[in-house]
């Protein structure tokens, strides 16, 4: 099924040998020749040594789920020959450094032997070089076997060479030795190689973690606060590189602040005091993170202060898979905290909604004064992806919700009828109206605080406020359900009766997925969810099916349990679709998990 | 404990301060501490502190953790708005708000067990960023809400209200924190309102992380004959007795006779000024290894020297090393905020 601008390419190679430059040089160039590409960097919890992959699939199609099966696998590291040329199909190709003689145990794939090594030693006598040319010198050799426009590459060399333009020349002649060697030894290009195309037109290539760091700059947050941890790092990177580009004044001042915390505890506070002191306020974690957070994020659910929290979710539990993907803290986060806790969720599928709805997530975090957590995960994050550009419209009004003025403490009482208390449900929407600190001389002064309050926020041990002060914070998620992003539908058979249930970075492998499903005569409908907690649309479409997958990236079905326990979904109709190996999910999964349920025959002649 | 509520109603000849406000006008609410508590008196001298320096009170934010002494903002400053977080993480709190409103004045008020066990961390990172706040330990030696515990400011051998030795070593937060690096450090006692009510004002006039470690006794737990942290024993062992100093405010002439020899001036960023008398043995506040030398010189005979221990007079506060802008973050319109669409499609062509 591989052939011109529909094949996966992968490399295998070490990390920290420069390699992971050279493969996005390659992604780079594919997409700028107009296909869409979809780049997964398989990555070790390392920083020099260990093996490392990168897997680039190419579509004209669109289909930009990670797919099984390698059809070409540059092999460059010795550690993992053997897994390595077990992955590559029937049919397909493996390049390799044939400066020392090897046995390939297998006959029915295409072997490209090239002495890179010898190559570079030939060519250059620093060792550093050698090493790092090794690289651009296989990237050559891709241009011809894989007819990759030569324009487009040094377009990107050059890019990624900005400052350093003196390597220029040097590169372009390793590459040049690439394309030499093989024109002279191999057919070029190959069965399979790239074209330029017209579907990748139009769109960007990014990280979900640079769309984040840029949504918190778009979403007007002005604290950040953060603590390194994989796969979140890059989040608050890019929002300090962008910031840095977009917020500092003529006279060089930053109208942001960001601090490296000692802590995830202490990033979490910042954000909740630069929050309750009316600064938009985030912070970036990861699955431990969250865990190290729950305490504090129990006083901003329940003292009421808005933050946004970017969760970039990896494979749990413990430190678990630091550098692999998974959708494991949907409970965690759902409930984070102890008593009774729940926080609001948004999903976002790819980079350009981390960014329209972590932008969104601010505007949300004061609206419904409490914790906002954007789930993103590290194939989302880290991974590139071709997607939408991000847009933004100029004349959205990103409301700092209930907030009183000096002016409008004043009028309070006359304008609504009730003297102002902090906690005091006003409008019959749950949400109170907060004061800043230092808004007025002598109104507006409440303590904060998580231990029980009124209504005026005063400390109380009565059992019977506690309970009306928790039921009020409970209602404020019904409000919060009627304004949070709804559910994507995707109605293919009308009349049909089974469903599938998604959501965040699965949507490539769903949508690939549903199309061969399609193909081989099932058709299912699909709801893919953007936000906990659930609205009336995913009610209704829960209503609607009488049996529904929900696909998700973890062992325990939790967004299911969520499903059952806050949308009174029978537990009997939703089946269980899990895949939590820490791989980005693929269209395979998908229609052998339906078909093996639905019509186990099929399942069996498709295999 | 007391459980009534105070009366709002102020006597007429109350005395005013310049912004017409009397002492009333910055209490809080009636303290629920045990009758007699340290905790108290240093609440009486905050009071006392903010309405000799005409503070505007909603100009002040109160932050505190958990733990008796976090409980004290309730009574202080009821026009200020107040946030008692989670245990021992005040800093980080007050980090944040400090970054969101750089106009306000902040006073974290933290405890032994707050500050030198939960939130030794988040002490120690709040020194280091040189947050611009005044952060004051109410340090009784023990956990009073659950009921007597050794904390880790303890002195070792000093015992329980049963008998028990502290078998461990103290941590001396004031050394902590000069070691670290903060700009203005202080040791007083919640039973000498002479000295600690002028080092509460020098504190809020610095710019930078003032520290306060107020020996604040727990007249339930930890005020036996034996104990190194009850009134009577700080009484006795107090080397502040020659240690005095004044606060001068800014608009104030400096009216009294300070002998060139017995005492030494420090300005303050907003003007003001701290002039303290030397002790016999005394030192320059300016010099931090003698800071910590007379520290622990006085430690190792069992004698506590109060005063003020250190001062940095030029210390750069968070603000200048993020340099951020004058300005309050937290009141910048969107308009300044987000870029909008124009710089979108540049960012979008940069990623194509």
């Amino acid at each position: 099924m591989s052939g011109i601008n529909d094949f996966v390419i992968k490399f295998a190679t070490v990390n920290g040998s420069g390699s992971a430059s050279a493969n996005t040089m390659v992604a780079k160039t594919l997409f700028r020749m107009g296909i869409p590409v979809s780049p997964k960097n398989i990555f070790p919890s390392n920083i020099q040594g260990l093996p490392t992959w990168y897997e680039v699939r190419v579509s004209e199609a669109g289909y930009l789920a990670r797919r099984d099966g390698i059809d070409f696998m540059v092999a460059m590291n010795p550690q993992t020959y053997v897994e390595d040329l077990a992955e590559v199909v029937p049919g397909g190709w493996l390049l390799y450094d044939s400066s020392m003689p090897r046995i390939w145990p297998r006959d029915d794939i295409t072997l490209l032997p090239i002495p890179i090594a010898q190559i570079c030693a030939k060519q250059w006598t620093d060792a550093r070089q050698r090493q790092l040319f090794k690289n651009m010198v296989y990237v050559g050799a891709l241009v011809e076997l894989l007819a990759m426009d030569m324009d487009a590459l040094k377009g990107v060399i050059s890019d990624q060479l900005k400052g350093k333009e003196k390597l220029m020349t040097a590169n372009l002649q390793a590459v040049q030795l690439g394309r030499d060697y093989a024109r002279e030894h191999f057919s070029c290009p190959l069965a399979i190689h790239a074209r330029t195309a017209e579907s990748a037109k139009g769109k960007i290539m990014v990280t979900g973690n640079d769309a984040g760091g840029l949504a918190a700059v778009y979403g007007g947050a002005t604290v950040c606060a953060w603590y390194p941890i994989t796969p979140s790092t890059s989040l608050a990177e890019a929002y300090e590189k962008y910031a840095r580009r977009l917020r500092v004044t003529k006279e060089g001042k930053r109208l942001y602040g960001i601090v490296q915390a000692e802590d995830e505890l202490a990033a979490i506070g910042v954000a909740i005091g630069g929050g309750w002191n009316g600064a938009r306020s985030f912070t970036a974690t990861s699955g431990p993170g969250i865990s190290l957070m729950s305490e504090f994020l129990g006083l901003a659910y329940f003292a009421e202060v808005p933050i946004v929290l970017f969760n970039i979710q990896r494979g749990g539990p413990s430190t678990g898979m630091p550098t692999r993907t998974g959708q494991p803290d949907i409970i965690s986060c759902a409930y984070a905290s102890h008593g009774d806790t729940k926080h609001v969720l948004l999903f976002p599928s790819n980079p350009t909604e981390v960014f329209s709805m972590g932008a969104e997530a601010f505007d949300l975090a004061e609206l419904l004064q409490t914790p906002i957590m954007v789930m993103s995960d590290l194939d989302i994050g880290m991974n590139d992806w071709i997607t939408d550009p991000f847009t933004w419209d100029d004349s959205r009004e990103q409301s700092r919700g209930k907030v009183l003025s000096a002016e409008q403490l004043e009028a309070f009482q006359s304008v609504k009828g009730k003297a102002w208390g902090r906690y005091l449900d006003v409008d019959g929407d749950a949400i109170p109206y907060r004061t800043l600190p230092g808004t007025h001389p002598s109104m507006g002064s409440f303590f904060t605080r998580g231990t029980s309050h009124d209504e005026y926020a005063r400390y109380t041990e009565d059992g019977r406020i506690h309970q009306r002060v928790i039921d009020r914070i409970r209602r404020k998620f019904d409000t919060a359900a009627t304004v949070v992003p709804k559910p994507e539908i995707d109605i293919r058979d009308k009349s049909g009766k089974t469903g599938i249930i998604y959501f965040g970075a699965t949507r490539p492998a769903v949508l690939e997925g549903l199309d061969e499903l399609e193909r081989a005569g099932v058709r299912l409908n699909a709801m893919r969810l953007k936000a906990f907690p659930f609205n009336e649309d995913v009610k209704a479409f829960c209503a609607a099916h009488d049996q529904i997958f929900v696909l998700e990236q973890n062992r325990d079905a939790q967004m299911r349990s969520l499903l059952i326990t806050e949308a009174d979904i029978p537990a009997t109709k939703l089946i269980p679709a899990l895949s939590y190996d820490g791989m980005p999910t693929t269209a395979a999964f998908v229609r052998k998990t339906v078909l093996e349920h639905l019509h186990p025959e099929k399942a069996a002649a498709a295999e | 404990m007391s459980y009534i509520a105070k009366p709002s109603a102020h006597h007429p000849a109350l005395p005013r301060n310049a912004l017409g406000l009397t002492r009333r006008d910055y209490e809080g609410s009636m303290s629920t501490l045990c009758a007699g508590c340290g905790h108290d008196s240093i609440t009486a001298a905050i009071i006392e502190a903010c309405f000799e320096m005409d503070l505007p009170a909603h100009r002040i934010a109160k932050v505190s953790g958990i733990g008796c002494s976090s409980k004290a903002p309730t009574y202080f400053l009821s026009r200020s708005h107040g946030f008692n977080s989670v245990h021992g993480r005040m800093p980080s709190v007050t980090t944040g708000a400090n970054m969101a409103n750089r106009d306000l004045y902040y006073i974290g008020v933290s405890g032994d067990g707050d500050t030198a066990s939960i939130g030794l961390g988040q002490f120690c990172h709040a020194v280091r960023r040189k947050l611009n706040m005044t952060y004051i330990v109410m340090n009784n030696g023990c956990y009073g809400l659950t009921k007597g515990q050794f904390s880790a400011t303890n002195d070792k051998n000093s015992p329980s209200k049963k008998g028990e030795a502290n078998p461990f070593d103290a941590i001396d937060l004031c050394q902590m924190a000069i070691q670290l690096g903060a700009g203005f450090v202080a040791r007083s006692f919640s039973g000498d309102k002479r000295q600690l009510l002028p080092l509460i004002q020098a504190a809020i006039s610095y710019k930078g992380f003032a520290f306060i470690d107020v020996v604040s006794p727990c007249v339930t737990f930890n005020n036996h004959p034996a104990s190194t942290k009850s009134y009577e024993y700080v009484r006795m062992h107090n080397m502040a007795s020659e240690n005095k100093l004044d606060y001068v405010e800014p608009k104030e002439e400096i009216t009294a006779e300070y002998d060139e020899g017995t005492s030494t001036s420090v300005e303050l960023h907003d003007g003001s000024q701290l002039m303290l008398y030397k002790i016999g043995e005394g030192h320059d506040p300016r010099d931090a290894d003698a800071a910590i030398h007379t520290i622990r010189t006085n430690a190792a005979k069992g004698t506590i020297v109060t005063g003020l221990l250190y001062v940095n007079e030029d210390q750069h506060d968070l603000h200048d090393v993020l340099g951020t802008d004058e300005r309050p973050l937290n009141g910048l319109p969107m308009s300044e905020l987000c870029p909008g669409s124009k710089a979108l499609e540049g960012i979008n062509a940069r990623l194509r």
